[in-house]
């Protein structure tokens, strides 16, 4: 079967991949790319654990195909922390006890980045539709929107 | 935070570090179930039946042999017949769950697997192999199962705990009673007396990461697994089991797991990857669809319940009469006998009968959801409790303290209580500020208790002393929620060195001793006694390490925050580093290993305060005040204390508000995603406030009685009470869903 051939930017480097033009980003990223960051809950877009950054936008993975990130800059978990220095938000859910099992934690800090990177000071309701995407079964939300709004305050320098 | 007894001046042990597996869980690193790729894996797809009872005539896969890519193909014949070899009825009913032999009982029941090169090949493999069924009646609920002309699940089904044993076969699986005083005259002694039937549907575990199974088999027999399991050795017996083979031919390394509450001890993959991993000689990968998880694992029980209680005036229970059947779905096994234990476990009630029925249906097979049964039941109690208390004019926590089980209360269910901290949580509810908070229009208030035993069982840990004096603790319990930290934090306070210098590890089953399965709440309590265990070897070995060092007797040398000290003070102290880097001087490495059979449970009670707002125009309820009290024994890591009783709560909202399993007239599942069958989201609640009360568990070495589970059994009836509270609508289904409170209201205006 004829694969295509798709160029993005995956956390800050150039990266090539091949893929069948019906694959999911996601199934791209995981099985071709090697990053399995990105987690599969459901397959269509209802759980959020896939959520990645794509041209600066939250997406589910899983409902994007492969072919659809050619050209894309992406960023995912593993692009997260800088030069081995944790994000506020991964410093923050540490500390705050933000996760449990940790399947839904990769989604839940891609989405909270793309809140806190538009909107630096948002109030608890805001925080709460924000994440209302992606369903974490453990926490009962508590602690994550806790974290996020301690990395809010520390990305805002108080 | 109510304390009740004294913190007796713990280092570690009650603090709040960060975990030790955190940084991999925030950078993505952590590697969960479907995170494995081996060089060479296939991909695996499981063909599923698409009727709810049906006889298999015949199944031909020739077609999906010949396709591109599709390296294996099995059925139910490529496993060994365990009921022709005299196996368990237990054992036959796992095997026939993993792959039907002769009949499918429910929709999503396995038949067939392939597996191919790619996950697309594999698919399509799964697709063309055909399978010819002769479909059969079925029937769908306790009510329609339990009827007496019902179809049959299973032809030899003679219900257990009758005497004499029925003639007839049914679907009653078993029945279950427990009985105390005389009935008559208890409700003779009510100044009121409330009866009322209650139903609840099938609900799911709910974890995000769907089931995954890698196996690479040899051609020597053996195999290797990797899965997502809450408990890789009781994955390794089902599977070998299944297999028909030793269970030391299988090693199971258990990956991270994405949340279980119950719905992973059991086994659906692993027989299937390894069984194709030897017919294609190549790894292979099976990973469910989130549809494929809701149709054929999980659920609990869907239920009916009926309560009769009497109270006298001054708000003493004087009987209660308790009748449930749960649906165990298409083999025996629902969770009533736990719910039978549990319903009324609570209060000190002089005579009651409590009757449960054990039925089976044309659904998924149940599997164990935090608290197993206990939830449904306590719905159930504790609505006509809250009624009962209305009725008399008492408030909710009055009448349950004037009820309460105490240290030597005759449990209902046999024993006697240890020390417990049931009242305490009482209290901590009343002294808490929402207790007595504003409550604004259309708003009420509900209050429900609830208990869990805590399971013991056995467990295994290996403390190992490196060469620098840090130690790696290694047990074989995987971590669901936090459990490495509280290992962490036992071994840093019975070592004397700090939390970071201990490495916590979860081993595979040819590394640790054994260890039951991550469940009932016993993590902390039973391998963390084995930590400890293990670790009061090591002082006692470094005890005489430095004792040999000084060439003094043993009892001259004590351990004191992390080295000996010679208990004249006529030594310079010695530490665990300086120990440990003259190991090979005294006596080689520093090791040992405990194993250990809990010594004793220490039962848990929650009770917990719910505030909602009802829409009168829509019947929407929304949460939006939550406390929750429960009893810890002692919160070894409070953080993940209270994301136990958190989590537990908004679950049990959940079931409470929305979730269900939906099926159509022909038993199949019409909300299988996370779209239609709804599980809270964050933009559902607000914080749920938590007091952890902590009465020492006497048998645990630190206290611990375990946190999982409790949270979840007392929601649904505090949500339930608060709906009364506010709008004077009585909910006796779950869930209590906007056009139930709606109609329910549309009733009390008729």
């Amino acid at each position: 079967m004829p694969r295509t051939h798709i160029t993005t930017v995956i956390n800050g480097d150039e990266t090539e991949f091949l893929t069948e033009d019906s694959t999911s980003l996601l199934n791209a990223l995981r099985d071709e790319v090697g990053l399995t960051g990105a987690k599969e809950g459901c397959g269509t877009g209802d759980c959020g654990a896939c959520s990645i950054l794509v041209d600066d936008r939250v997406n589910c993975a899983c409902l994007m195909f492969a072919p659809e990130a050619d050209g894309t800059v992406i960023v995912t978990v593993e692009g997260l922390a800088d030069s081995g220095e944790l994000h506020p938000l991964q410093q923050c859910f540490l500390e705050g006890a933000a996760l449990q099992c940790g399947i839904c934690t990769p989604g839940f800090l891609m989405a909270a980045k793309a809140l806190l990177d538009k909107n630096p000071d948002p109030t608890e309701t805001e925080i709460r539709y924000a994440l209302a995407g992606n369903l974490c079964r453990c926490t009962g939300y508590d602690k994550i929107i806790r974290a996020v709004q301690e990395a809010a305050r520390e990305m805002r320098g108080q | 935070m109510a304390i009740t007894e004294e913190n007796p001046g713990y280092k570690w042990v009650g603090t709040r570090p960060v975990r030790p597996d955190g940084v991999e869980k925030v950078t993505g690193k952590a590697r969960f179930g479907a995170d494995l790729i081996l060089p060479g894996m296939l991909h695996g797809k499981v063909v599923r039946s698409p009727h709810a009872h049906a006889r298999i005539v015949s199944i031909d896969t020739s077609a999906a042999e010949s396709m591109e890519g599709v390296k294996a193909v099995i059925t139910g014949a490529d496993f060994p017949d365990l009921a022709a070899n005299g196996a368990h009825p237990s054992e036959i009913d796992v095997a026939n769950n993993t792959i039907a032999r002769d009949k499918v009982l429910y929709e999503g029941h396995v038949v067939a697997a392939v597996a191919a090169i790619t996950r697309e090949q594999a698919e399509a493999a799964a697709k063309a192999v055909t399978v010819t069924y002769e479909v059969l009646p079925h029937v769908l609920t306790v009510d329609e199962a339990m009827a007496d002309d019902a179809p049959l699940l299973h032809d030899a089904m003679i219900t257990k705990g009758v005497d004499p044993a029925p003639e007839e076969p049914s679907n009653i699986a078993s029945k279950i009673l427990h009985e105390r005083g005389d009935l008559d005259q208890g409700f003779g002694e009510a100044d009121s007396v409330v009866e009322r039937e209650f139903t609840t549907k099938p609900v799911h575990q709910g974890y995000i990461e769907p089931h995954a199974a890698v196996a690479d088999a040899n051609t020597d027999g053996r195999a290797h697994i990797w899965c997502s399991s809450q408990g890789h050795f009781q994955m390794r017996a089902y599977t070998a089991t299944v297999l028909g083979v030793s269970p030391g031919t299988l090693k199971v390394t258990a990956a991270e797991i994405g949340g279980g509450f119950g719905g992973k001890t059991v086994i659906y993959l692993e027989p299937l990857a390894v069984r194709l991993s030897q017919r294609a000689g190549r790894p292979v990968k099976l990973v469910m669809d989130r549809d494929e998880v809701f149709r054929a694992t999980g659920p609990t029980s869907g239920t009916r319940i009926k309560v009769k209680m009497g109270v006298s005036k001054d708000g003493k229970i004087t009987a209660a009469e308790v009748w449930m059947a749960y649906e165990a779905g298409a083999y025996a096994g629902s969770p009533v006998g736990a719910a039978g234990m549990t319903a009324i476990a609570c209060y000190d009630i002089p005579n009651f009968v409590v009757e449960g029925y054990d039925v089976v249906c044309n659904k998924p097979r149940v599997a164990a959801y935090r608290a197993p049964g206990a939830p449904m039941a306590a719905f159930a109690v504790e609505s006509v409790l809250d009624e009962l208390a209305r009725n008399i004019e008492m408030d909710p926590i009055d009448i349950r303290l004037a009820n309460a089980a105490v240290e030597g209360t005759q449990a209902s269910y046999g024993p006697k209580f240890p020390r417990i901290g049931f009242v305490e949580t009482l209290e901590a509810i009343k002294e808490h500020p929402n207790y007595t908070a504003d409550l604004g229009p259309n708003q009420g208030r509900g209050v429900a208790a609830g208990f869990w035993f805590n399971a013991g069982m056995m467990s295994s840990a290996t403390v190992h002393i490196n060469e620098n004096g840090t130690a790696t603790v290694v047990t074989g319990s995987p971590d669901i929620g936090g459990s490495r930290q509280s290992m962490a934090l036992m071994a840093a306070e019975e070592l004397g060195i700090p939390y970071e210098s201990i490495k916590p590890v979860v081993a595979d089953t040819e590394t640790v001793g054994f260890n039951d399965v991550t469940g009932g709440s016993r993590v902390t309590l039973a391998t963390g006694a084995a930590v400890v265990d293990a670790c009061r070897l090591i002082v006692e070995d470094l005890r005489g390490r430095a004792a040999k060092t000084w060439d003094v007797e043993v009892d001259q040398v004590e351990w004191v925050d992390g080295q000996a000290q010679h208990v004249d003070g006529a030594q310079p102290p010695l530490s665990l580093n300086d120990l440990a880097a003259k190991s090979g001087r005294t006596g080689g490495p520093i090791s040992a290993n405990a194993s250990l059979n809990s010594r004793g449970v220490g039962a848990g009670f929650s009770t917990q305060l719910c505030d909602v707002e009802v829409d009168p125009e829509t019947g929407v309820t929304k949460v939006v005040r939550y406390l929750t009290a429960q009893d810890a024994g002692r919160a070894i890591s409070p953080d993940y204390v209270e994301g136990q009783m958190q989590g537990g709560v908004v679950q049990g909202i959940g079931w409470a508000l929305n979730e269900e399993y939906i099926h159509d007239t022909e038993g199949v599942m019409e909300n299988p995603s996370f779209l239609d069958y709804r599980i809270p989201v964050a933009s559902d609640l607000p914080m749920i406030d938590c007091a952890i009360v902590e009465v020492p568990n006497p048998a645990h070495p630190y206290g611990v009685r375990g946190v999982g589970e409790v949270g979840i059994v007392p929601p649904m009836a505090a949500v339930g009470n608060a709906i009364h509270d506010a709008v004077d609508v009585r909910m006796t289904e779950l869930p209590m869903s906007p056009i139930k409170v709606l109609e329910a209201l549309n009733e009390n205006d008729g």
